[in-house]
């Protein structure tokens, strides 16, 4: 017992208050944990078997999988293949490429701006910038914006309009203000301006929260599919969440139409889409762990101060 | 010497200006970017707008486009589908809301009363995950599960229901849209509320053991007063959403056969403006949903201020 006082939930329970009753609820509470996680790791864990699972068998046993039965590897040696499934993996290392350095750098600027004080339009530019928080011009405004300003069908229209998110820029506007001041002032005595100051010692301080953007940033560009659908029209610009979208929601035969040897395909027709389904989502799931740590940090910034 | 002073206290406008501009340079550099951003991406769709008031022809442009007054929104409040769609706007929001809003406090709460931190936190990491799952996938999922065949399907059959196709039935949608949007969010959410009890001050605590209070008399008393400050904010952000369903995951999990529950102000919006090129109604639609927001949005920030004493402004 004596180890288990330090903790302060068991503290909370211990002596005369550890009855019955309190133990039923652990137990309980244990159990039913372990089923939320069942429920959420399953389908995780069934689509990683299916991608592995002999095509025919795939077919005929719909339902509960949870073991690769006939182990292939074929599906994804087939999606490696795959043309379009290759050009829906470089347009998205494109749009990451080209967008993250662009999100981080506005957002460390206008993190570093919200921060500040003492300017005259501070108050004017604060408010018009959060007030795209609340009001914005919609689905068809913004689809016609798009177009009016050239950028149809073009990968920077998945770019451009991402190019900020005010609800990061006020995660980094509450991490630069831990920073203290004395470090800005003596940068500013010693002759630095202002951009000196952000990329030289605002930038190596907050790198935590620079991370935690990052994931964020590239989170969003690397889920998105919306904006792709309605902006692109050729089909070897899509990201790859279009292209899974196309196999998996609307079932059309965009696979078959551009491979070389569509006999192959659709040999296998069903693997291939839980095979589509691990590659894109493998990636974020082996990052998101290890910034978990910061999660709670950003959440409660922009929650609290929105 | 008193003129002196005057003038010292206030300098003139240009004055000023100018000082501020030299003292402030840099900072007004950096944000350039930003305001040209918010220029081009937000405030000109925002006065993409008035096309609501217009009709607008791609030809003409939008300020060469004739005045029509409110002759679009009298056309859409009009419309036969006019109820359709705020029914099953609020419908699914308020389902969204009513189960979707209390189960991370729920989770968050349940976690506080795990004692091994090991576990705790291995919990945590794996309820998180769905949230990084984009909605393509997470519908595949869903859509894969659904079919006459396919796992949910067998287990309603196992309960005597007949085999069929789950996602063409419109009585099953928005289950499936309520259940498999908390599914996705409910470990994300508990984070903010996690934070939230480890801020709760573990003297209250102590106090309340000597009172003589219980396990769960501790809950009811300390930990979520502790919390209900946080409650309220996120509920009146939430409430500010009230018409925002996610439209991305109805456009990917709808079908014309459940048009009857599924279609919503924002699908409608996507098909009326981005499919049919009807610009004007479309916009006028996405007008009226962006306004019962805001009106929505004061009115919860306004009743919390009375009765709790926090708001959002």
């Amino acid at each position: 017992m004596a180890k288990k006082v330090k903790d302060p939930v068991v503290m909370r329970g211990t002596k005369i208050k550890t009855s019955t009753g309190s133990k039923i609820f652990d137990v309980c509470n244990t159990l039913f944990l372990l089923a939320l996680c069942f429920v959420t790791l399953y389908p995780m864990w069934y689509v990683l078997c299916a991608s592995f699972t002999n095509n025919v068998y795939l077919v005929s046993h719909p339902g509960a999988v949870w073991w690769p039965v006939g182990f292939t590897t074929g599906s994804y040696s087939m999606a490696f293949e795959h043309p379009l499934i290759l050009s829906g993996y470089k347009n998205i290392l494109i749009i990451l490429g080209v967008s993250l350095p662009i999100n981080i750098i506005m957002t460390l600027f206008c993190g570093y701006f919200l921060a500040s004080k003492g300017m005259m339009f501070k108050g004017v530019i604060q408010f018009l910038i959060m007030f795209t928080m609340f009001f914005g011009g919609g689905m068809i405004p913004t689809y016609l914006n798009i177009r009016s300003l050239g950028l149809f069908d073009s990968l920077w229209a998945l770019i451009l309009p991402g190019a900020i998110s005010v609800y990061n820029c006020i995660i980094c506007r509450t991490a630069i203000q831990a920073v203290p001041d004395s470090l800005t002032e003596s940068a500013y005595l010693d002759g630095a301006n202002d951009l000196i100051i952000v990329f030289r010692i605002i930038l190596p301080l907050i790198m935590p929260t620079i991370a935690v953007l990052l994931l964020y940033y590239g989170v969003g560009h690397w889920n998105a599919w919306f904006n792709a659908s309605i902006y692109l029209t050729d089909n070897y610009k899509l990201p790859i969440q279009n292209i899974l979208r196309s196999i998996l929601i609307a079932n059309s035969n965009i696979l078959n139409s551009a491979a070389t040897d569509s006999d192959k395909v659709n040999e296998f027709a069903e693997a291939i889409k839980y095979a589509a389904i691990v590659l894109t989502t493998v990636p974020v799931l082996c990052i998101y762990p290890f910034l978990q740590k910061y999660f709670v940090k950003g959440v409660m910034v922009g929650a609290v101060k929105g | 010497m008193s003129q002196n002073v005057v003038t010292y206290k206030r300098p003139p406008l240009l004055k000023a200006l100018k000082r501020d501009m030299q003292l402030h340079f840099w900072k007004y550099v950096l944000i350039i970017p930003i305001l040209v951003y918010l220029a081009l991406f937000c405030y000109k769709p925002m006065y993409g707008l008035v096309i609501a008031f217009k009709n607008y022809k791609p030809a003409r442009g939008i300020w060469g486009s004739k005045w029509v007054g409110f002759t679009w929104f009298e056309t859409f409040f009009k419309d036969p589908y006019f109820f359709r769609l705020l029914r099953n706007t609020f419908r699914l929001s308020a389902y969204s809301i009513l189960f979707g809003f209390p189960a991370p406090i729920i989770l968050a709460l349940l976690l506080n009363e795990v004692s091994n931190n090991k576990f705790k936190r291995t919990v945590q990491t794996i309820t998180y995950m769905p949230y990084f799952i984009s909605l393509v996938v997470a519908c595949s999922i869903i859509k894969i599960y659904c079919q006459a065949d396919g796992l949910f399907s067998q287990i309603g059959q196992f309960f005597g229901a007949p085999a069929q196709n789950l996602l063409i039935d419109p009585n099953k949608f928005t289950p499936i849209y309520v259940i498999s949007g908390i599914w996705q969010n409910i470990g994300w959410n508990s984070i903010i509320y996690l934070a939230a009890l480890s801020g709760i001050d573990q003297e209250q605590y102590e106090a309340a053991r000597i009172d003589g209070a219980n396990r769960f008399e501790q809950v009811l008393h300390v930990t979520i007063p502790g919390i209900l400050p946080t409650i309220m904010i996120l509920f009146i952000m939430r409430m500010g959403s009230i018409l925002n369903v996610g439209y991305e995951k109805i456009l990917l999990l709808y079908t014309d056969a459940t048009f009857e529950t599924a279609d919503v102000f924002s699908t409608y919006t996507y098909r009326m403006g981005l499919q049919s090129q009807k610009y004007s109604l479309s916009t006028a639609v996405g007008l009226f949903n962006t306004m019962v927001n805001i009106v929505f949005l004061l009115f919860t920030n306004w009743l919390s201020t009375k009765t709790t004493e926090s708001g959002l402004f």
